[in-house]
């Protein structure tokens, strides 16, 4: 039987009932137009909110916690085995915060062929002088131009130049730290360590991260400055930050670099789990709408062409006594709910890549997000994908059930009740 | 049996119920022969069984007992979709309240029991299909709505489209009970020239007695049984 004759006879009938399958192509393109939109508007948002955290969090971290030692010399005594031991008021061991052979640790790391950059940074407590007043804060020693490739170090700094950071003493503060502190950039402001040094240093710009309590206490200066404040030679390093190819092989690798270096490694998904569930939340939400949306327009569908059925009984009565079989009647329905689905659908995706520009032109602006002047969206091919297979499976089955009924209409029975 | 002698079509022992409201049988061992070009018109009152009957022969109707063979073939008992197929290949239908497809032009009607069966191209059925609305004189509304035609149109129309592919039989229901005197005499004249000119063999249900008359044979009907043929 050849598809030529029977989309031509689906064509015919839709021409025949032009407004209702318009409507019906309508109800299709705009579930679909709807459901590109949602998902790209709620994926920009999401990828917007992680990139605020994961982006600029390192996926491994390597660093010395000060914590006390498990290995307590009564566990060691065969006397001891067999009992329960408490130990009371457990102190610390002498421990230092830097990283013992760091630069060996980094040449490692830079050779293994899963990481794909790898930044050492030193953190430490200081005071921030502000006439009589002292302001707990951190300054953290960052080099420059790697945090800067990695971890998009340059998207928070609002004003100033991030490369004079590499100039010996100058330094970026946190916008909310700068506000507390009236510090305008050029100022120099004064630093107290923990160990009493003091130091002057300049400031360059500002930091704004969009996550308020950051910003109100921490700094950035280049690793050789933090390196100097502290007396501590170039070797002296507490934190070593890695971005690996591939995020989902951080805790795999966190757990071996932490067996092979003996010190500990945070990796990113354990850290931020939290923002794992509220992604995968907020898209299951989106799908939930957009599917619900194209599952309503699939009723449109089925009564259009239920419709179309009832008044067409007598061209499907004349159709089946002139030789058309059961399968040929039910192949002219399903194409008309095909060609419904996928001109609508086509439109739709057309329609929701618009809307997601239109959105996309939206300005949103906010203190938290200094980065962000629009609001953003994703045009991950993905949902466009899921969009069009998704209007196709649902005409199909919304077609699927009309054309059941016309397939099974008994000429005799038409023909003969005229 | 040589091919010019064999009957077109054999109906035996016809036993047709219905169920609903109660059980009535409404066709009683109904048999008879159709021989290649005959005219035979089927005739009896309303409500005698002789539209059930052409149903029946018609192989759209499949729910009955005895036999029918049609060119020598038993089709009691077929697939549906066999049955389907034979109907487009060999039985030509026109129905009392003509029955076009208002979506297509006349030309389009006429084709689609051709495109269907698929043995011509769709240059040449233009081709045969302009021909067959030549001999009802139909050929300059060929590119016409089959709903711009009236209704002695029509009725020409469809029996161009029962002809398109030189079916073995042409069955038709009451194809004049709809048409007012002038039209029914055309449409009854064209069935006279099919007979005659082309030896179309032709099985019509009718209560027009001057129909019937005109037809090589007359089967009469009443209450469900053959008693004349």
């Amino acid at each position: 039987m050849s598809w030529g004759l029977i989309i031509e006879l689906a064509r015919a009938l839709m021409l025949a009932r032009l407004k209702q399958t318009f409507i019906a192509g309508v109800g299709v393109t705009f579930s679909i137009t709807m459901f590109v939109a949602l998902l790209g508007f709620m994926n920009g948002l999401n990828t917007m909110l992680d990139g605020l955290v994961i982006n600029r969090t390192p996926h491994i971290r390597f660093y010395n916690q000060i914590k006390p030692n498990p290995n307590q010399p009564i566990d060691q005594m065969t006397d001891f085995e067999n009992s329960l031991n408490i130990i009371r008021s457990v102190k610390p061991s002498t421990s230092r915060l830097s990283i013992y052979n760091s630069k060996e640790i980094i040449r490692t790391l830079e050779s293994d062929p899963r990481v794909l950059g790898v930044s050492s940074k030193v953190s430490t407590q200081v005071f921030f002088n502000v006439g009589t007043i002292d302001l707990t804060g951190v300054i953290n020693g960052i080099d420059v131009d790697k945090e800067a490739a990695l971890f998009s170090f340059t998207d928070y700094v609002t004003q100033g130049n991030y490369e004079e950071l590499n100039q010996i003493n100058s330094i970026i503060l946190g916008k909310g730290l700068a506000d507390r502190m009236l510090a305008g950039i050029g100022d120099v402001i004064q630093v107290t360590t923990a160990q009493g040094n003091r130091v002057q240093l300049k400031v360059v710009g500002y930091y704004q991260s969009g996550l308020g309590d950051f910003d109100n206490a921490n700094s950035y200066a280049s690793i050789s400055t933090v390196q100097k404040i502290l007396g501590e030679p170039t070797s002296y390093v507490t934190d070593i930050q890695v971005k690996l190819k591939e995020l989902s092989q951080a805790p795999p690798m966190a757990r071996e670099m932490r067996e092979t270096f003996g010190i500990d490694a945070d990796d990113i998904q354990t850290i931020n789990a939290q923002f794992e569930t509220g992604t995968n939340v907020r898209t299951l939400i989106s799908y939930a709408v957009g599917i619900t949306l194209l599952v309503v327009s699939g009723f449109g569908i089925y009564n259009i062409l239920n419709m179309m059925i009832y008044e067409k009984l007598d061209t499907i009565a004349i159709l089946k006594a002139i030789g058309f079989n059961s399968q040929d009647v039910n192949r002219i329905f399903i194409t008309i709910a095909l060609t419904i689905g996928v001109i609508g659908g086509a439109v739709g995706l057309l329609l929701g890549f618009l809307a997601g520009l239109g959105i996309d032109q939206i300005p949103f602006e906010t203190e938290a997000l200094p980065t962000i002047k629009t609001f953003p969206v994703d045009y991950n091919p993905k949902y466009y994908l899921i969009g069009g297979v998704f209007s196709l499976v649902t005409t199909y089955l919304a077609g699927f059930f009309p054309a059941r009924k016309a397939s099974g209409v008994d000429p005799v029975d038409i023909i003969r009740g005229k | 049996m040589k091919e010019q002698d064999s009957p077109v079509l054999i109906a035996q022992d016809i036993d047709k119920y219905f169920y609903n409201p109660v059980k009535t049988q409404v066709l009683k061992k109904v048999g008879f022969k159709i021989a290649k070009g005959e005219f035979v018109s089927i005739v009896g009152k309303s409500g005698c069984g002789k539209s059930t009957l052409l149903y029946i022969l018609s192989t759209m109707d499949t729910d009955y007992d005895g036999k029918i063979f049609m060119d020598n073939e038993l089709i009691t008992g077929k697939s549906h979709n066999y049955l389907a197929h034979l109907r487009n290949e060999k039985i030509g239908f026109v129905f009392q309240f003509h029955y076009l497809l208002n979506e297509f032009s006349v030309l389009e009607n006429v084709m689609i029991p051709g495109l269907k069966l698929g043995n011509y191209s769709r240059e040449e059925l233009e081709h045969r299909a302009m021909e067959k609305l030549r001999i009802f004189e139909m050929e300059e509304h060929a590119l016409k709505k089959a709903n711009q035609l009236s209704g002695g149109q029509k009725q020409r129309v469809a029996i161009a489209r029962a002809l398109i592919n030189d079916p073995l039989l042409i069955m038709g229901d009451e194809p004049t009970g709809n048409l007012d005197k002038k039209n029914s005499d055309i449409v009854f004249h064209m069935f006279r020239e099919l007979a005659q000119e082309y030896k179309q063999t032709m099985l019509v249900v009718t209560h027009d007695p001057e129909f019937a008359a005109g037809t090589d044979r007359i089967i009469e009907m009443e209450d469900g049984r053959v008693i004349r043929q």
